[in-house]
């Protein structure tokens, strides 16, 4: 029988932390530096590089670089412009994924094996392979809004909106956590004469909340984070550009590191702030894309 | 029968099941067959002339590569010609490539890349040096984050599957940078890498007292990709380590009872035990690593836009630069085309690879 030494358990345990910690830093440290830097002036920030200084506040601390950055770039349009483009996206998303997935799993009826294969076929067409005759695509569709029918989608919200709604990866999770849902519920209510679509809304919506919790994340955050590449091509004026692509303005003539940093950190804090409330739900939705059906 | 009766419904599973799917067929697969259809064309974003059909054309345009053996020049005794430094002084390449009747398979050809064999220099030409370039380095991305990556993850989701109390707040740690957009990211790391100011320098350069000599990480053409590569991976390792734990928390406790019973040491644990419960694990973290990097086009386009020397040109940076940037609608097809292919292939050949066997 080994005995166990506490003083070797114990110094096994402190390494065990120290190389936790260690990789902590790493993933820390960028994020920090980005904050810190964001509330020094720009001479002291590129100074505080050479020291541990850049990871903390200290020095002359102020919200400068924030004004700086609001008056150089309409910042709090392009956060309105995102938080429009994601809320309107997530939420046409959820609610037209959710009703095809319904029909995939609950309803029969003639052509459905073949659409559901060729919809998750599409789980293979990365986005870049598309962009470019999507691109020349809405540049020719028809549009009637408030400012009467006009040729082309370029340069609005819509443009930025309606091509993310439907994706195979939303109605995918939608179908298989449908699936785990018994069935007699659909089938009892059925009996007893309720429509499809009170069934939907009164039956099996109300069961969905962990699955419209991981759509709303995953979709949230391509939607915020990831949207760079379609609106940089689609969208030319100013008042319809995302945050992601505003970020054009702090690269004219001279980099203005501070004011780059608070922008960065403007646009990126609620996120983080909103991940570390949420954070089991997150995880779990980034897991959930990972079971294979 | 009765129970058919009641979810059998074709009018209403189409109505509810044609909002999305036609949402998917216009935006998705309509724009995915107009990519091979524009690749055979010369279609423009916007152009006065009707577009035409021209077949391969523009993969020929793209994909041409030659093979051009040079001898080198010899005086009127057939002595070979040589410079100051004794090197041998070799015909020039557009000599072969510009209006040469004996070569018109090289006409309109660049220098690739070439090397000496003997006294000749071998020289490969390319239609589209760029691209190749491109090419090039968006698998040399991929060959380098796939594994990389991927190992890095499955790491790091072995050390948060420990049993100690506040793991789960590293795992938030870890998984911190996934959340922040790759925008965010590749600007912040722009400042990082800088060569005057940059963190990445001051950090080295304390930790060797001095002794290094700082550069700039993304001004150079042999640390430009590498500089990229390294802060992909810190971006969205975070991603990969969840997936690899969530399929490590399928391995029955129990069998990790039996392997201690019958005193395996931590590595025999792992390549019996915690491996093969891992193989669609696996297939899957490797296939979406794969898919994710060929993509790769925010870092190049906040970072480095494709330079220097065009050391950093990728697929999807250089199609988004042909069929946005030069309106080159079935320039950037083509390319888009090229690309879904070789992401096919690969995922299928990593599907066939990992297969089961039996």
């Amino acid at each position: 029988m080994a005995v166990i030494d506490p003083a070797n358990h114990g110094l096994r345990l402190a390494t065990r932390y120290a190389v936790l910690v260690l990789v902590a830093a790493i993933f820390v440290l960028p994020l920090l530096f980005m904050v810190m830097s964001s509330l020094k002036p720009t001479d002291q920030l590129l100074n505080d590089t050479s020291s541990l200084r850049a990871f903390l506040p200290v020095g002359d601390i102020s919200l400068q670089n924030y004004y700086d950055a609001f008056a150089r770039a309409p910042i709090g349009l392009f956060v309105f412009n995102s938080i429009l483009v994601t809320v309107g996206t997530v939420s046409l998303s959820l609610l037209l994924c959710s009703l095809a997935a319904f029909s995939f799993t609950f309803l029969k009826w003639r052509g459905k094996g073949l659409l559901l294969s060729v919809t998750l076929a599409t789980l293979i067409i990365p986005f870049e392979t598309i962009a470019i005759p999507l691109l020349l695509l809405v540049s020719k569709l028809p549009w009637i809004g408030l400012e009467g029918f006009r040729i082309g989608w370029l340069n609005s919200y819509h443009v930025q909106i309606i091509p993310w709604i439907a994706d195979a990866l939303t109605i995918f999770l939608f179908v298989q956590y449908f699936k785990d849902l018994p069935e007699e519920l659909v089938e009892a209510a059925r009996v007893a004469g309720a429509s499809w679509w009170q069934v939907y809304v009164r039956i099996i919506m109300p069961l969905s909340g962990p699955v419209i919790a991981t759509g709303a994340i995953l979709k949230s955050l391509k939607m915020y984070n990831e949207q760079y590449l379609w609106p940089l091509i689609v969208v030319q004026q100013e008042s319809y550009r995302p945050i992601m692509v505003g970020l054009g303005y702090f690269f004219q003539l001279q980099v203005a590191w501070g004011e780059v940093m608070a922008y960065l950190s403007l646009i990126t804090v609620p996120v983080l702030v909103f991940y570390l409330m949420l954070q089991r739900a997150f995880i779990a939705s980034i897991a959930s894309t990972g079971v294979k059906g | 029968m009765a129970r058919s009766r009641l979810t059998e419904s074709n009018a209403a599973g189409w109505g509810f099941a044609l909002p999305a799917f036609a949402l998917v067929a216009t935006f998705i697969i309509l724009p995915f067959f107009f990519a091979f259809a524009f690749s055979l064309t010369n279609q423009r974003l916007i152009s006065p002339n009707p577009t035409e059909y021209v077949g391969f054309q523009n993969y020929r345009n793209l994909l041409g590569l030659g093979l051009l053996r040079i001898a080198p020049v010899r005086d009127d005794a057939g002595e070979i010609v040589r410079d100051a430094n004794g090197a041998p002084k070799y015909p020039r390449v557009r000599t072969f490539t510009r209006n040469n009747p004996d070569y018109p398979q090289y006409q309109g050809m660049r220098e690739w890349f070439g090397w000496r064999s003997g006294d000749d220099r071998v020289v490969v030409l390319a239609r589209d040096v760029i691209f190749m370039k491109a090419l090039v380095n968006t698998l040399i991305f991929v060959a380098v984050v796939a594994p990389v990556q991927g190992g890095l993850a499955l790491v790091l989701a072995l050390l948060i599957n420990q049993k100690l109390r506040g793991i789960n707040v590293f795992r938030t740690i870890y998984f911190m940078p996934v959340v922040v957009s790759i925008v965010v990211v590749s600007l912040l790391w722009r400042f990082i890498y800088d060569g005057n100011d940059g963190l990445l320098n001051n950090i080295i350069g304390a930790l060797t007292f001095g002794l290094f000599e700082p550069r700039d990480w993304l001004g150079d053409p042999g640390t430009a990709l590498g500089a990229i590569i390294a802060m992909s991976i810190w971006q969205a390792v975070g991603f990969h380590m969840v997936i690899w734990l969530s399929g490590l928390q399928t391995i029955p406790p129990t069998l990790y009872e039996v392997a201690r019973i019958e005193g395996a040491n931590a590595w025999q644990t792992f390549r019996y035990v915690t491996w093969p419960g891992l193989r669609n694990t696996a297939i899957l973290v490797l296939i979406v690593i794969t898919m994710q990097a060929f993509a790769i086009f925010a870092q190049i386009d906040v970072m480095t836009n494709g330079g220097p020397l065009d050391s950093t040109q990728t697929l999807v940076f250089q199609a988004v630069e042909r069929g946005y940037g030069k309106q080159d609608i079935s320039g950037g097809s083509v390319i888009s085309v090229i690309l879904f292919l070789i992401v096919l292939s690969i995922s299928l050949l990593q599907r066939w690879l990992t297969r089961e066997r039996h």
